[in-house]
């Protein structure tokens, strides 16, 4: 498969799921495993531009497909994407450990509906659980970055 | 969690699939989008000794208009057929609920097909598609037949599908009546329905009533007789054998049932 635009080639047992793939194969870490029961949304990447739940995907089914993780979304000369940005600048985190699924997510959201009103960005980040509780930073966040376009 | 070993095989083609199919017997299971089946799988609920991959049939995701239905492609997304703008113009409850299932993840992969063959009683498209008369078309080793949605859901996972049998299109009639309305009870965001109602014109279905998605045919006779909704509503719970689980008892689900179809009958006149 193609990860951040990188081709990523392994044999993997049939039973691998995607997200052990992007962190244990191809060494991308950043993608966390929360609660493995495609509830939290930690391990949310993009596969083929659609944000995924990647504990409830094999990685026999993105075999072919693009995927991307937050390590993807920087450019080549490390300046942050404007979604990672925005939660830099609105402090759209606490402990972090939600935050890479968090701004997968957002990607995903705001690809679909660019100009999301408040109630569209917290429906749209149901499938986000922040153990912090830190969902009012984060709104914000997103907001920010649909405000500030160019995503 | 890692679902127990298995096999898996990929399918380039609606036939391949079937062969594989009847190769791998009472081994081998359909993996759609795969949000019903591998939770399942990495719980050992389920635990299929090998998996065939139809998710890249792409001829079975479409949305189109034939002879005066709509056909849905069994593994059509939820999120393609919530966003789909003939779904939405001429099956807006379809529409609707379908942009209800789980989150936006899980609408990214869960199929309308995926859903229905999984036939949890807690579902929301099950009720949907019973109450919208929907037909289900199957694909199995002994040809191509019809099923209808009343005839379809048999039990707690439990359908009329035969051994190797692939559902691969679902055909709905244009409502007769246009008010419609989703009411869908839970706790919090993503969880299923303790209990909903699906509502289309003056017919009804509940989930999570019993072991299938019903009819509150008791609900739709009364609207018949001349009924007024709200008493109408009243027998929404005449009929069903709703399940006991931490979340409700027999009689609180009862109660739902009547004041979410109380709801949803007043929300689908208020849209008639």
């Amino acid at each position: 498969m193609t990860v951040n635009g990188r081709t990523v080639d392994a044999d993997v047992p049939d039973r691998t799921l995607l997200v052990h793939f992007l962190r244990e194969v191809a060494g991308l870490t950043a993608t966390n495993v929360g609660c493995d029961t495609t509830s939290c949304g930690a391990c949310t990447v993009l596969l083929d531009g659609q944000s995924v739940k990647s504990c409830t995907v094999l990685a026999a089914q993105a075999d072919g497909h693009q995927v991307t993780t937050v390590e993807g979304l920087a450019n080549g000369d490390g300046e942050m994407h404007p979604v990672q940005r925005a939660f830099h600048l609105e402090h759209g985190l606490q402990c972090g450990f939600c935050t890479p699924g968090m701004v997968m997510a957002t990607v995903s959201l705001l690809a679909e509906n660019p100009r999301p009103t408040e109630e569209e960005v917290r429906t749209g980040l149901e499938g986000n659980l922040c153990r912090c509780t830190g969902y009012h930073n984060i709104v914000r966040a997103v907001l920010a970055a649909a405000e500030g376009g160019d995503i | 969690m890692i679902p127990a070993p298995f096999t898996y095989q990929r399918a380039g083609s609606v036939d391949e699939a079937l062969s594989l199919a009847a190769e791998g017997g009472d081994d081998a299971k359909f993996l759609a989008g795969g949000h019903s089946l591998l939770p399942l799988m990495k719980l050992r609920l389920a635990v299929p000794e090998v998996l065939i991959d139809i998710g890249r049939l792409s001829e079975l995701s479409y949305v189109r208009e034939e002879n005066g239905h709509i056909a849905v492609g069994a593994l059509t997304t939820h999120h393609d057929v919530a966003s789909s703008g003939l779904v939405g113009s001429e099956l807006p409850l379809l529409a609707h609920a379908a942009g209800q299932v789980g989150d936006p993840q899980i609408r990214h992969r869960g199929t309308l097909g995926g859903s229905l063959v999984h036939s949890d009683p807690a579902g929301d498209l099950p009720a949907v598609i019973l109450v919208l008369d929907a037909t289900l078309v199957a694909r199995g080793p002994a040809g191509r037949r019809e099923i209808p949605a009343g005839e379809f859901f048999e039990g707690l996972f439990e359908t009329a599908l035969e051994p190797g049998e692939l559902l691969t299109e679902i055909r709905i009639p244009r409502p007769a009546q246009a008010g419609w309305s989703f009411q869908k009870f839970t706790k919090r965001a993503i969880d299923w329905a303790i209990v909903g109602a699906a509502v289309q014109g003056d017919q009804v279905a509940l989930v999570h009533m019993g072991s299938t998605p019903l009819r509150a045919s008791a609900v739709e006779q009364a609207l018949a007789g001349g009924a007024a909704p709200a008493d109408a509503a009243a027998h929404a719970a005449e009929g069903t054998s709703p399940p006991e689980d931490i979340n409700a008892d027999r009689e609180y689900r009862e109660h739902l049932a009547r004041v979410l179809v109380a709801r949803g009958l007043a929300e689908a006149r208020s849209r008639a």
